[in-house]
């Protein structure tokens, strides 16, 4: 079978446009979920280090329970399970507002945030016990000692892992486009059923993503040189999965 | 709650969308156990490429890893999906697109594996195997390639984790795993709640399982390295 390549599909019609707004949702909902994921990963990495059992129980339940099920589960569990339990008004507010969207969007922070916490764990046990102690030493509370002393010290450590989890939320949204959000690669397979060029519209929705990708890696390393720790880098198993 | 909607349809879960036994070609462990050891043999191979002296070798493999690495797997799946027929001139069933996607897409994660394993072994071995008398391909044979297997275990069990989640994935061209079953029965029952957490469980309960051997291999190999 002979493949007629038509490159022109992707400016001609809407493709275009598609492409764009895939692309601009694609971002936003990262962005949003970005902030929500670092959010929970900040506060549960600390609650993790905490010295009291019961703070400590509940966040391991959090990055255990959400890391271990697949992202496309709870997309369906935020989409499909929860709206029918919310009061109504707020579920009008959800369906007249993109419901498929803000599922997508918690389900991604929430799962992320599960893996930001084991990143932020990992790099607030690699900063030495002795800042801890000096912080405490000076009259901080515990609460100053991780706000102003810790945790800074821990971001700075985190950020290759940080970056390769980031990269992997962006990546996960388009898990997204299964609950009807029309993301980038909602838009690609649009294309695809509209033009019937598989190969051109892939090609396109793949470069979208492999630029993005690439070019926020090739940032975060000239930021990791600059604000690296000479001497220090995170130890442990940051984020694997 | 109701609990009856999964007992009902817990053989069907169970058997079919889990395990693979049953009127569809499915089962997420039918996909990812045969994914994961595909995978893992091009993975070593591709590890071994990256390693390589000759630029030529270790560029491609350099790309194909940077490439799959900046990709969604949702996209790959698909690539999957359109690409094959407009080769082959036919379409292969949703289990073999499945199953190639994964194993190529995995390959590329995998090879990182295998290169930071046969990293790991010090570079006193390779001399010493040289100074016996080895080749270059019976030292990385006989010596790297047994101690670098025994590194990775960890980290191999850990990637049969996110394999084992992805596999949902394949739920979106219509392979029938534990996540498209549930979706069947959700489509007959509407009971989105109790089947999408019991299928969180059920996920729960593997990967969490493995993710604590995985740390027990591994305190257990530092013990007999120390």
């Amino acid at each position: 079978m002979i493949y007629r390549f038509d490159w022109s599909v992707l400016w001609s019609g809407q493709s275009g446009i598609w492409l764009l707004q895939g692309l601009v949702t694609t971002l936003e909902m990262s962005v949003l979920a970005w902030l929500l994921a670092f959010t929970l990963g900040i506060a549960s990495g600390v609650l993790r280090t905490a010295l009291i059992p019961p703070l400590r129980w509940i966040s391991t339940f959090y990055v255990e329970f959400f890391r271990n099920v697949p992202l496309l589960v709870w997309m369906f569990f935020w989409y499909f399970a929860i709206p029918p339990l919310l009061p109504e008004s707020l579920r009008n507010w959800l369906f007249d507002h993109g419901v498929e969207f803000w599922a997508g969007f918690f389900a991604l922070g929430v799962y992320h945030g599960a893996r930001f916490s084991e990143v932020i764990r990992s790099g607030i046990q690699s900063v030495p016990k002795t800042q801890f102690e000096a912080a405490v030493s000076t009259g901080l509370t515990v609460a100053q000692a991780y706000r102003l002393i810790i945790v800074p010290v821990a971001l700075r450590l985190i950020i290759p892992p940080a970056t390769n989890e980031s990269l992997n939320l962006l990546k996960n949204s388009s898990v997204a486009l299964t609950i009807g959000v029309a993301e980038l690669t909602f838009q690609t397979r649009q294309i695809e059923t509209y033009t019937a060029k598989a190969f051109e519209a892939l090609t396109a929705g793949t470069l979208i993503y492999l630029i993005l990708c690439l070019t926020i890696a090739a940032i975060m390393a000239r930021v990791e040189q600059r604000v690296a720790i000479p001497g220090m880098i995170a130890q442990g198993r940051a984020g694997e999965f | 709650m109701d609990t009856g909607v999964i007992l009902n349809n817990l053989n069907f879960l169970i058997v079919q969308g889990f395990i693979g036994l049953g009127a569809f070609t499915g089962g997420t462990l039918r996909l990812a156990i045969p994914a994961i050891i595909l995978g893992f043999i091009l993975g070593v191979f591709i590890g071994l490429c990256r390693l390589a002296r000759s630029s030529w070798v270790k560029i491609p493999a350099t790309v194909y890893v940077e490439f799959f690495r900046g990709v969604p797997l949702v996209m790959v799946i698909f690539w999957f999906w359109f690409i094959i027929p407009v080769f082959l001139g036919k379409s292969l069933p949703e289990y073999s697109v499945a199953l190639a996607a994964f194993v190529i897409f995995e390959a590329a994660y995998l090879s990182e594996i295998v290169r930071a394993g046969i990293q790991s072994v010090p570079h006193g071995q390779v001399e010493a195997a040289t100074a016996t008398g080895l080749t270059h391909v019976q030292t990385m044979r006989y010596v790297i390639l047994p101690q670098a297997l025994r590194n990775m275990i960890p980290a191999l069990v850990t990637q049969f984790i996110v394999l084992l989640k992805d596999t949902s994935l394949a739920s979106i061209i219509g392979y029938v795993d534990l996540t498209k079953a549930a979706q069947i029965v959700n489509n007959r029952e509407i009971r989105p709640f109790e089947l999408y957490l019991f299928i969180a469980v059920i996920y729960w309960l593997c990967s969490y399982g493995m993710s604590r051997y995985a740390r027990s291999l591994e305190r257990r190999f530092a013990q007999s390295a120390a």
